[in-house]
């Protein structure tokens, strides 16, 4: 396509000027744009609260694809059921006899994973939540990985508390805005975890990737005792996540740790509950050393293992 | 007298009798897709990897292409702003990296006037490639080799967006300029 011809500028003074404004007027933007790239690099969260007002505004859309995202399975699976009826109904026939042989194995995989769950030593339940809502959206365009969740400052919610769903833990609220929060995923690449294995008490550091997968480094090196499927669970350092909580399962072994999968994979959570911290007087001299610590009981190994807790941004 | 075809007095954007376009709805179709598509990768839940292309930035590319002239050469301020609130990015990067894409786009236009299909998608692939590695370095993260290659499909999404785009840009187009306002 041709451009218009009112796009030259001739010899007309008038058009010539205002094509120089408009190159002018571009490149101060671009330079503006650089000069607040550096400032939100530098300081991650100057610009938090514009950022807030903006997700308090597409909340409610976000709402709204979260319940179609909960929906979208029974739809589906009705349509589907709906043209299969006759010939499901041999196949479940078939499927109930095998069912009931399977129930009398499940009743002792159950006794043993009471057991298995008393050895592990897993607390379940101990924090109250401060909000429970869905996770309205993610940044799905960039390399960050952060989602966006329909509670906020109004609910509550304040920077620093973990977001963990009923399978383990999703990640921790970094921003807030009034009625919705921004989440920092484990799969982000900024995000460092103190973790350690269920059974024991192997300590490590689950940071991620970006790729979906936690890179699991050993705080102690050596031998790595770390073995495929081994459970890591949070292991309360740094004061923000309580101990005891799913993190992710070690699917490869390396040199210095594993590389693990997520327990609790946020595109398959409804709801996620938003925890307090959990010693946030801990947190708070973490913040700032130089206070002292008066009447508040920081275990040592908390503190030795707080520089790791990588702040994120 | 015989009945005329009564589409005899229209073009494609309707009657030409009577009528006239709707300044309002001319000015603010461009910037409103812009900023819906900015808008939408943030309503889907991506947790392992960047996979939804950079929808607003491919669609002010895709304006500029098809429209030239019709957005401002600074545009790229107040939609890269408004696109940084939402992106994840650090807020600047969209407003840099839209600046110098609008930057680009005119010197390219003024090197080669006359264009087509297949040079604009072209230019718009190569500007889409070019954006994706440049958001993924100013992301604030590490950029690691397994964020490459997780985010490659993103790039060759982008790329090949740009035809549905282009087709999406259109009918736009033609609903922006469609004689819908009644004179007298």
């Amino acid at each position: 396509m041709a451009p218009p011809s009112s796009r030259r500028s001739g010899f007309s003074k008038k058009a010539q000027f205002s094509l120089f404004t408009g190159y002018l007027l571009a490149g101060a933007g671009a330079l503006l744009g650089f000069g607040l790239l550096l400032l939100s690099l530098w300081q991650p969260s100057a610009f938090a609260p514009l950022r807030g007002l903006a997700g308090d505004v597409v909340a409610p859309a976000g709402e709204a694809t979260a319940a179609a995202r909960s929906g979208r399975n029974d739809l589906f699976g009705g349509i589907s059921g709906y043209f299969r009826a006759g010939s499901q109904n041999a196949a479940l026939r078939e499927e109930v006899e095998l069912a009931r042989i399977r129930l009398g194995e499940a009743e002792a995989i159950k006794a043993e994973n009471r057991r298995l769950k008393a050895l592990l030593a897993m607390r379940e339940g101990e924090a109250k939540p401060v909000a429970t809502a869905r996770l309205v959206g993610s940044t799905a365009s960039s390399g960050r990985r952060l989602a966006f969740l329909g509670v906020g400052r109004s609910d509550g919610v304040a920077p620093g508390m973990p977001v963990v769903s009923e399978r383990g833990v999703i990640g921790r609220v970094l921003e807030t805005g009034r009625i919705s929060s921004r989440v920092l995923l484990l799969t982000d690449s900024e995000s460092v975890l103190p973790v350690r294995r269920a059974r024991d008490d192997v300590v490590a550091f689950a940071e991620g990737r970006g790729d979906g997968l936690l890179r699991v480094r050993l705080v102690n090196l050596g031998i790595n005792p770390l073995k495929v499927g081994d459970l890591m669970v949070t292991s309360g350092a740094g004061g923000y996540y309580r101990p005891g909580v799913a993190v992710a399962i070690i699917t490869e072994t390396t040199a210095d740790g594993g590389i693990a999968r997520l327990v609790a994979e946020p595109s398959a959570t409804n709801y996620v509950a938003v925890e307090p911290v959990f010693q946030p007087a801990a947190v708070a001299a973490l913040r700032d050393p130089r206070v002292p610590l008066d009447n508040t009981q920081v275990p040592a190994a908390e503190t030795a293992a707080a520089p790791g807790d990588g702040e994120g941004r | 007298m015989e009945r005329l075809n009564p589409r005899a007095r229209s073009d494609p954007y309707g009657s030409r009798i009577n009528r006239t376009q709707s300044p309002l709805r001319a000015g603010s179709v461009p910037y409103l897709s812009i900023m819906l598509s900015s808008l939408l990768p943030g309503l889907l839940i991506a947790d392992v990897m960047p996979l939804v292309p950079p929808m607003g930035f491919l669609m002010l590319m895709v304006w500029r292409l098809m429209r030239p002239g019709l957005l401002p050469l600074w545009v790229g301020v107040p939609l890269g702003a408004f696109d940084d609130l939402f992106s994840g990015q650090p807020f600047g990067s969209g407003i840099m990296l839209f600046s110098v894409a609008m930057i680009v786009l005119e010197l390219i236009e003024a090197r080669f006037p006359w264009r087509g299909f297949w040079q604009d998608w072209l230019t718009a692939g190569t500007g889409a490639i070019l954006y994706w590695l440049a958001a993924l370095a100013l992301a604030g993260g590490p950029l690691t080799r397994e964020l490459l290659v997780v985010a490659m499909p993103q790039a060759l999404l982008s790329v090949l967006l740009y035809p549905i785009l282009a087709r999406m840009v259109a009918s736009l187009d033609q609903f922006r300029l469609v004689r819908a306002r009644r004179i007298g």
